[in-house]
């Protein structure tokens, strides 16, 4: 509880990386700040050619279906892989000076949001121009979800990010595990078509709750299944409480270390 | 709140580093080497046990490698103890690094806004602060300019100012006061002295004793991972500074040993590249024509006992043995004393004193007796010098010999002048 408060009150120093770190990303390119959009763009045409012209899946409108699906992977993924350096990347102020050292993945995890958040203004635009149009009911559990993957991809940060102080490897791993995630996680594909002994390892994957019920509101236009929600929901609590443990545990030494 | 209350609490306190001999931090060194993974645990405090006050200011003194810094990282938290408890109530400010997360791009406002944050201000809080820090950096001009186009000294200034503002009830500091000009240095020093005042708790880690002094109601000093005495500024650092000055004579004394034997063999095999670039070393610090070679330099206080730290006001002797190669016509031996920052304070030789001439034909020695030396306190390093009555030099050894003078007074300058006030009231 301590800990809570103490980070309501260095909640100007989580703004301000935040802020820095949006700032600061695309610093010196030309382009700028459109690499927020462009990036997930040329994903999102990759996979439609591969998905719509190679290997030809049945699904209407594919794009929408696809990028509902992969702005959030996104978020979820950069927010593992590259917050798992967030920590040794800001050795320097570890070592120097006092905060509470979950500032640094927070703020990490909180920009990557901040990104997604941008990512999805394209998202409506594509909704509403390719005239599928919006459900406002379904809308509004879109927060709950949008809550739901931050507190999961906040948890695995705060693991990813102390475990990596101690072992460096981590960081290279993680971007294997990634991608695995991703293609044991229905996003290219519907998880109807995911054979039948492998659903309990689809099911236990949060990822694969939280990317139904984004597809549900956005490519259905339908309220999100509860359960579906709930399981998401319960999933990501656990994974902030186991991350929050460790990261606790492990911050102790942090400053010998790095 | 009580006004004896302690604001911070050390009980029993230990730490330990661990000295990896060969540290592998990837997966595939920690599997394949796990011998290589040896390391040994050096334990550099050893149980540590202290209160400071609310509103009490102490100063932690030791020498390099004691545990002080240590000690004040534990307080920051920046680091945890193996054992023992710190309890410190209240908000910390830290003057340990100053401008931690500086970024160089960014205007002196806005790095005003991310500093003050890591320090736990909200933004309101820095609203109502921003003008008092930059008025107290002196950088209204330039606080809208990226701070990479800052001097160190504005860099420092600026850091300063945004740490001392904090308003925090509990200060830490580590080696103060090295922030930028004279004139800085000292409204700094009159800063802590108004921090002080209005209540704030303060642990200072110096090894300017006499900004301890002035500063510190109490001195604690660590010696080896153990508090060896604490009380009273002027009793401990006194105590200290004598153990120090019989520390550093020991070593002196040592390296003298070492280096006249090692100089029997090096003068036979001096084409050796290794005793070129050493000599070249020397011959920075040494020079001259080396008819006649300073061999040996000792300071003595009154009574005649070897020491290398002085009260101001005490008179000091310093003896200078030096060997003969060959005759010197009309020798003059100099002096000079320097302070750290450079400036000589004092200098004299046989020929500004008007000795009758002599010359040097065999191993001797020269003494100088410096009655009541006013230097204040502070490091001192001393130049001697043989040369000839044409200024030519036989041997000039630049900083060959390091003194320290201590004062228990505190005014300031460079030498103490006599004097005696009359006020009529």
């Amino acid at each position: 509880m301590g800990t809570v408060k103490e980070l309501y009150a260095y909640r100007q120093m989580i703004f301000s990386l935040v802020k820095k770190d949006l700032r600061g990303r695309y610093k010196g390119s030309v382009l700028g700040f459109l690499w927020t959009f462009i990036n997930p763009l040329f994903q999102l045409i990759v996979y439609t050619v591969v998905f719509s012209f190679i290997l030809k899946t049945n699904i209407e409108r594919y794009y929408l279906y696809l990028f509902v699906g992969l702005i959030p992977w996104i978020f979820f993924s950069s927010s593992i892989t590259v917050g798992a350096a967030s920590v040794v990347a800001q050795k320097d102020l570890i070592k120097k000076i006092y905060f509470p050292r979950m500032v640094i993945p927070i703020s990490y995890v909180t920009s990557c949001f901040v990104n997604m958040l941008l990512c999805f203004i394209v998202i409506f635009a594509v909704i509403i121009f390719s005239g599928v149009g919006v459900n406002f009911l379904a809308l509004l559990t879109l927060p709950v979800i949008m809550a739901v993957e931050y507190l999961l991809a906040l948890g695995m940060a705060l693991l990813a990010s102390a475990v990596t102080v101690y072992f460096r490897d981590l960081e290279h791993i993680l971007g294997i595990i990634s991608m695995a995630w991703m293609y044991m996680t229905p996003i290219m594909y519907d998880k109807a078509i995911v054979p039948e002994r492998l659903l309990p390892v689809f099911n236990l994957n949060p990822m694969t709750h939280v990317i139904e019920c984004y597809r549900d509101v956005l490519y259905h236009k339908q309220i999100p299944d509860l359960t579906s929600l709930l399981s998401a929901a319960g999933l990501g609590i656990l994974f902030l409480f186991i991350g929050c443990i460790v990261f606790s545990k492990l911050q102790k030494h942090f400053a010998e270390e790095l | 709140m009580e006004r004896n209350e302690n604001a911070i609490e050390v009980r029993n306190v230990t730490k330990s580093f661990k000295v990896y001999l060969d540290k592998g931090a990837q997966l595939k060194e920690r599997l394949l080497f796990r011998k290589r993974n040896r390391y040994e645990e050096r334990q550099v405090l050893k149980g540590i046990s202290f209160d400071v006050k609310k509103g009490e200011a102490i100063g932690l003194i030791g020498h390099n490698g004691c545990g002080k810094s240590t000690t004040l990282k534990l307080l920051t938290k920046i680091m945890y103890p193996d054992s023992g408890t710190i309890t410190m109530k209240g908000r910390v400010s830290s003057l340990i690094e100053l401008g931690a997360g500086f970024h160089p791009d960014m205007s002196g406002r806005e790095n005003i806004y991310t500093n003050a944050a890591i320090f736990g201000l909200t933004k309101k809080e820095i609203d109502s602060r921003i003008k008092s820090i930059i008025s107290f950096s002196e950088l209204e001009e330039f606080i809208d300019n990226p701070v990479r186009t800052y001097s160190s000294g504005m860099y420092m200034r600026l850091a300063f100012s945004v740490a001392i503002n904090v308003d925090a009830d509990i200060l830490l500091i580590d080696e103060i006061l090295a922030v930028g000009d004279a004139n800085f240095q000292a409204k700094c020093f009159n800063k802590l002295k108004e921090i002080k005042a209005q209540g704030t708790t303060i642990v200072i880690v110096s090894h300017s004793l006499g900004q301890i002094e002035q500063i510190c109601d109490r001195s604690v000093w660590i010696h080896e991972g153990l508090i060896r005495r604490e009380g009273n500024p002027k009793e401990i650092d006194l105590e200290y500074l004598e153990f120090m000055g019989r520390k550093m004579q020991e070593t002196s004394r040592k390296e003298l040993a070492e280096k006249q034997t090692d100089e029997q063999p090096s003068a036979e095999e001096t084409s050796s590249e290794e005793n070129a670039a050493e000599e070249s070393q020397e011959q920075k610090k040494r020079w001259g024509s080396g008819k006649a070679r300073i061999r040996s330099i000792t300071a003595h206080s009154a009574d005649g006992a070897e020491q290398r730290v002085f009260r101001t006001g005490e008179s000091i002797t310093f003896r200078i043995g030096y060997t003969v190669k060959e005759t010197v016509e009309d020798a003059v031996i100099g002096i000079g004393i320097f302070n750290t920052a450079g400036v000589q304070c004092y200098g004299t030789n046989t020929r500004i004193d008007k000795l009758s001439d002599f010359r040097l034909t065999q191993n001797g020695t020269a003494e100088i007796i410096l009655e009541d030396v006013g230097l204040l306190a502070g490091e001192y390093l001393i130049d001697f010098a043989i040369e000839t009555g044409d200024g030519i030099p036989v041997d000039y050894y630049r900083e060959a010999y390091r003194i320290e003078m201590i004062t228990p007074q505190g005014d300031v300058g460079i030498a103490r002048v006599k004097h005696e006030w009359k006020i009529n009231a």
